[in-house]
C-alpha cells in the first residue's frame, strides 16, 4: 500500500513530511497514541505546532523506508529501559533508592510512591521515577528470586 | 362494576369512620374519594376525613361537627402546600367556602383526591385507579417508589443479635464446608478432653501405689504417656484443619456480603447518596463487613467450641463423680445472670461507637478530596479539631463502656476461683470420707481449669457477638434499603429510540420544599433544548428526572412514548450521554476513561471520539498518550482537557440523547471555545437538553426553556424571547451588561 503522503529527512536532521496536496511541513514528529499496549498501531505524526497531521493506524501498513524513519525518529523519544534485575534498595518505605541492571546498563532510580509502579497486565510493570522516567519490567515473575522478593515488599 | 364502585373507595376509608360515614350517606350517593386529614383549619392536630361523595363534599372530624358542601357547578378546588402544610380550598364564585389542612403525608392521596374531583365534574363515571397502600401501615403510598415513607425502619433501634442469624442467607452457599468445620470441631475438642482423663489412672493407678511402696509398671506408664501424647497429637491436627475450614468460609462469607452490598449501593438512587456520607458507607462496608468476618472465623468458632467443651465437660464429670460435678457447676448461674446484666448495656454501646468510628471515617472523607479548599483557607488547624472531637468522643465513648467490661471481666475470673476453691474443699472432704480417690480429684481440677478457662472467653465473647450484630445490622441496613428509582418489574424494551421525549406534568419535591411544577414539554427527536433560569429554578434537578436520578412525584417522562419508569434503568440510560460541569474522571488511563461507558470499544473508535472531542492532540502530547494514567479527580489534566475527554466518553457511546449540565461553566472563555466547537460534533443529530448559565454558549438552541421557580415561564427561540420582552430579555440584557463591564475591566488591566 502507498501512502499518500511521503516522509523525508532533510540535511538538519529532521523530519519533511509533504501531503497528497503539496502542503510541506518540516519538523514533525511521530507519536504513538498506545505507546504500551499497542505501541505499532495509530501512529501520529504531529506538526510542529502539535496538531495531528497524518494518521498512520499500523506502522507495517507502511513502505520500509518510511518505516525506518519514523522507528529512527521515534527511538530517542522512547527511553524506556527494561529492568533485568534489581540489585539493591535502600529502604522498603519509599522514597527509595533503587539501583538496578537494564538493558540499557546499571542505574539508580528514586521510587517516590509505591503508586509509580503500575501494573499494565498480569505480568508487566511499569515503574516511574521521580524524574518521570519510565522502566519497564517486561515480566516480573521472570525475575531472580532476590529482584522478586525485593519487588513483591513494594507491591 | 357497580360493586366495585361502591366497595373501593369504602375501603380507602379508615375502619374507624365506616360507621359514621355510612350513617351520613344518602340513599343513591355513593362515595367517590377519601382524604384523611390530620390537621384543623387553625393548625391544631386532629384527625379527621374528608368525602367526597356524588353529591357534596365531607369533612368530619373528632372535633368540629361535620361540615358539607354541595357540588355546585360553581365550586372549584385550589391544592396548594408550603412548608410541609398541605391545603385545600373550596372556591365558589372567587369567595372561600371553606378549607382543608393537612401535614403533607397525605400529600399524594390529596392530589388523588382533588384529581377525583375533576373527574367527578367531567361526569366521568369510572373511579380512578386507587392509590396502592402500604401493605404494613395502610398508609397510601406512591407505587413509584416503592417505599413508604411512614413505616420507613427505626433506624435508632439497638441491634438484637439475632439480626446475625440473617447472616445464613450468605452463609448457605457453604454450609457443607460449614458442616465439615463443625464436625473437625467436634472431634478436634472431644480430643482435648481425652488427656485429664488419662491423669486419673496414672495418679491412682501408677503414683499412689509407687507411694506406698508398689514399684512403677514401665508399661502401664508408657501406655498412658503414649495416649496423652496421641490425643495431643490428634487434637493438634483437627484444630488446624477445622480451624483452616472454618477460616475459608468466613473470608467467602465476608467478601460475598461486600460484594452484595456494593453491588446493592451501586443500585440505589442518586437520593439514598445525597443523604449519606461516604465516610459512613465506607466504614459499613469495609471495616465492619470485616469485623463480621473476622467474628465468623474467630469468635463465633470459638463460641462453639466452648460451648461443646463446657457440656462435654459437663457430662464427664457427672459420670466420674455426680457431687463433685455439681459443686463444680456451681459459679455457673451466677455468670449466665451477669452476662444477661451486662448485654443490654453493651449492645447499645457498641452501635453507637461505630456510628462515631463513621465520624471519624467522614472528617477524613471530607477532608482529603477537599484539601485544596482546606489549605486555601488556611484551615488545617479546624479540620485537625474537627478529627479530635470525632475522636476524643470515641475515647469517651470506649472508656465508658471499657468501665463496664473491665468490671465485668475479673468478676468472672473471681467467681472461678472461688468456684475452684469449692471443688478443692468439697473433694478434700469427699477423699476424707473415702468417696472418691486421689485420682479423681486432680483428673476434676484438671477439667475445671479448662472449664473455667472456656467459661471465661465465653463470657467475653459478649463483646464480639454484640459487635458483629451491631455491624451486621448497619449492614443489612443498607441491603435493605430498597431503591427508590425502582428496576420495573416487567420493563419495556424499545426497539429503537429517535430521541422523542415528552413531560407531562412533571413536578418533582424535596422533602416539603416543591422544586417542580406542572412541567408540558414535547421535544422532537434531534432538537436542541437549552434549559435557562436562575440558579433554584429547577433546571438540575429537571435534569436529574431526566436521567431517572430520581422519579418523578408527579406527572411522568415519556421516551417514544413510554414512561421511563416502565424502561429498564441501564437500557435506559445507555441512551443518554451525559456531560457534567464537574467532569469525573476515574483512576485508570485516558483510554479506559473515553471507554468508560463501552468498555469494549476498539481503538479506532477511542481515536475516532477524542478527535471528535478535540481531545486527541492533547492526548497525543501526553508521554504515554492514551496510556497515560489519570488520577482520582484527573490531576494533571487542566479542566478543560477534563472535560473534552468526558464529552469523548459521551460521544463514544453515541447515545440518541444528550444531556449536559453546565458543561462549559467551569472553564474560561478561550477553552469553552474549544470545548463549544468539541460539543457541536455532540451535538449533531442528536436530541439535546443543555443547561447553561452563560446565555450566550445557548444561541445554537433550537428552542429555550425558561424556568423560573420550578415552573416554565417561557419557551422560544433566542430571538422571539428576546423580542417577547420577558424574564429570558432581562437575564440576558443582565449578562451582556456584565459582560461588557468584565470585558472593558479586562481590556484595561491589558
Amino acid at each position: 500500500m502507498t501512502p499518500a503522503f511521503s516522509l523525508a529527512r532533510t540535511v538538519f536532521g529532521r523530519l519533511t513530511l509533504t501531503l497528497e496536496d503539496g502542503t510541506v511541513h518540516e519538523g514533525v514528529t511521530p507519536v504513538r497514541a498506545f505507546p504500551l499496549s499497542a505501541p505499532d498501531d495509530y501512529i501520529a505524526l504531529v506538526s510542529f505546532a502539535g496538531r495531528e497531521l497524518v494518521a498512520i493506524e499500523q506502522l507495517s501498513e507502511l513502505p520500509s523506508a518510511m518505516r525506518m524513519l519514523i522507528i529512527e525518529e521515534l527511538a530517542p523519544r522512547e527511553f524506556m529501559p527494561r529492568i533485568a534485575s534489581i540489585d539493591k534498595v535502600s529502604t522498603f518505605a519509599t522514597p527509595s533508592i533503587w539501583q538496578v541492571s537494564t538493558d540499557r546498563g546499571p542505574c539508580e532510580l528514586v521510587l517516590k510512591a509505591e503508586e509509580d509502579i503500575r501494573r499494565l497486565d498480569r505480568t508487566r510493570l511499569l515503574i516511574s521515577d521521580s524524574h518521570g522516567l519510565h522502566f519497564l519490567i517486561e515480566d516480573y515473575t521472570a525475575l531472580d528470586q532476590r529482584s522478586k522478593r525485593v519487588l513483591e515488599r513494594f507491591l | 362494576m357497580i360493586d366495585k364502585l361502591h366497595a373501593a373507595p369504602m375501603n380507602l376509608l379508615p375502619p374507624a369512620w365506616r360507621p359514621q360515614v355510612s350513617a351520613l350517606l344518602r340513599a343513591g350517593e355513593t362515595l367517590r374519594a377519601c382524604l384523611e386529614t390530620d390537621l384543623t383549619a387553625d393548625l391544631r392536630y386532629a384527625r379527621g376525613v374528608l368525602l367526597l361523595t356524588t353529591d357534596r363534599i365531607l369533612h368530619l372530624t373528632a372535633e368540629a361537627p361535620v361540615r358539607e358542601w354541595p357540588l355546585g357547578p360553581t365550586l372549584t378546588l385550589r391544592q396548594t402546600d408550603h412548608a410541609g402544610v398541605g391545603l385545600i380550598e373550596l372556591l365558589h364564585a372567587e369567595t372561600r367556602k371553606g378549607l382543608v389542612r393537612f401535614t403533607l403525608a397525605h400529600a399524594l392521596t390529596a392530589t388523588h383526591w382533588v384529581a377525583e374531583f375533576a373527574r367527578l365534574r367531567a361526569d366521568c363515571d369510572s373511579v380512578a385507579e386507587t392509590p396502592e397502600t402500604c401493605p404494613e401501615c395502610h398508609s397510601p403510598f406512591d407505587p413509584t417508589t416503592g417505599s413508604c415513607v411512614a413505616c420507613a425502619r427505626d433506624l435508632a433501634s439497638p441491634p438484637s443479635t439475632r439480626t446475625l442469624f440473617r447472616l445464613w442467607r450468605f452463609a448457605r452457599p457453604y454450609r457443607l464446608q460449614l458442616l465439615l468445620g463443625f464436625f473437625l470441631t467436634l472431634s478436634a475438642t472431644f480430643a482435648t478432653l481425652i488427656p485429664p482423663y488419662l491423669t486419673m489412672p496414672l495418679m491412682d493407678k501408677v503414683l499412689i501405689p509407687f507411694q506406698n511402696g508398689t514399684p512403677i509398671d514401665r508399661s502401664a506408664v508408657i501406655l498412658y504417656l503414649g495416649g496423652l501424647f496421641c490425643a495431643a497429637l490428634v487434637g493438634w491436627a483437627l484444630g488446624w484443619g477445622r480451624t483452616y475450614v472454618l477460616a475459608l468460609v468466613s473470608e467467602r462469607i465476608g467478601a460475598d456480603l461486600r460484594t452484595t452490598a456494593f453491588n446493592h449501593l451501586l443500585g440505589l438512587s442518586l437520593e439514598y447518596f445525597g443523604g449519606k456520607r461516604t465516610g459512613d458507607l465506607v466504614s459499613r462496608l469495609g471495616s465492619e463487613s470485616d469485623r463480621i468476618c473476622v467474628f465468623l472465623s474467630l469468635h463465633a468458632l470459638d463460641f462453639v467450641t466452648d460451648v461443646l467443651v463446657i457440656t462435654m465437660t459437663a457430662v464427664i464429670l457427672f459420670t466420674i463423680n455426680p457431687w463433685l460435678a455439681l459443686a463444680t457447676l456451681l459459679p455457673l448461674p451466677f455468670i449466665g445472670w451477669m452476662i444477661h446484666l451486662v448485654r443490654d448495656r453493651l449492645r447499645t454501646g457498641f452501635d453507637r461507637l461505630m456510628r462515631v468510628w463513621s465520624e471519624i471515617t467522614n472528617v477524613l472523607a471530607d477532608t482529603i478530596p477537599g484539601i485544596r479548599v482546606v489549605k486555601a483557607f488556611a484551615q488545617e488547624e479546624r479540620e485537625s479539631k474537627r478529627f479530635l472531637a470525632a475522636n476524643q468522643y470515641n475515647l469517651a465513648l470506649n472508656d465508658r463502656l471499657n468501665r463496664l467490661w473491665g468490671v465485668f471481666s475479673p468478676t468472672v475470673t473471681l467467681l472461678t476461683e472461688v468456684g475452684l476453691l469449692v471443688v478443692w474443699a468439697f473433694g478434700i472432704h469427699l477423699i476424707a470420707k473415702r468417696e472418691i480417690t486421689v485420682g479423681v480429684l486432680t483428673a476434676f481440677l484438671a477439667y475445671i481449669g479448662r472449664f473455667y478457662a472456656r467459661l471465661d472467653t465465653m463470657s467475653r465473647i459478649v463483646a464480639h457477638t454484640q459487635k458483629a450484630a451491631a455491624a451486621t445490622k448497619r449492614i443489612f441496613d443498607v441491603l435493605d434499603h430498597v431503591s427508590s428509582v425502582p428496576e420495573p418489574r416487567h420493563p419495556v424494551t424499545l426497539a429503537s429510540v429517535s430521541g422523542r421525549i415528552a413531560l407531562r406534568e412533571v413536578g418533582f419535591r424535596y422533602g416539603s420544599r416543591h422544586v417542580l411544577r406542572n412541567i408540558n414539554l414535547d421535544i422532537a427527536p434531534g432538537e436542541m433544548i437549552g434549559l435557562v433560569g436562575q440558579s433554584g429554578s429547577g433546571k438540575s434537578t429537571l435534569v436529574n428526572l431526566l436521567c431517572r436520578f430520581y422519579d418523578v412525584a408527579e406527572g411522568e417522562i415519556l421516551l417514544e412514548g413510554v414512561d421511563i419508569r416502565n424502561l429498564g434503568l441501564t437500557a435506559f440510560r445507555k441512551h443518554i450521554g451525559l456531560v457534567l460541569q464537574e467532569p469525573f474522571l476515574f483512576f485508570g488511563t485516558v483510554a479506559d476513561n473515553i471507554a468508560y461507558g463501552k468498555p469494549g470499544a476498539t481503538r479506532a473508535e477511542i481515536i475516532a471520539a477524542a478527535r471528535a472531542a478535540h481531545a486527541h492532540d492533547f492526548i497525543l502530547r501526553l508521554p504515554l498518550g492514551y496510556d497515560s494514567l489519570v488520577g482520582e479527580r484527573g490531576q494533571g489534566l487542566s479542566g478543560g482537557e477534563r472535560q473534552r475527554i468526558s464529552i469523548a466518553r459521551a460521544l463514544l457511546i453515541n447515545p440518541p440523547i444528550l444531556i449536559l449540565d453546565e458543561a462549559t461553566s467551569s472553564v474560561d472563555t478561550e477553552t469553552e471555545k474549544e470545548i463549544q466547537r468539541a460539543l457541536e460534533n455532540l451535538v449533531r443529530g442528536r436530541t439535546t437538553i443543555a443547561v447553561a448559565h452563560r446565555l450566550s454558549t445557548l444561541r445554537k438552541a433550537d428552542r429555550l426553556v425558561v424556568l423560573d421557580r420550578g415552573q416554565i415561564a417561557e419557551i422560544g427561540t433566542h430571538d422571539s424571547l428576546l423580542a417577547a420582552n420577558g424574564l429570558y430579555a432581562r437575564l440576558y440584557a443582565a449578562q451582556t451588561r456584565q459582560h461588557a463591564e468584565d470585558g472593558s475591566t479586562g481590556a484595561e488591566h491589558a
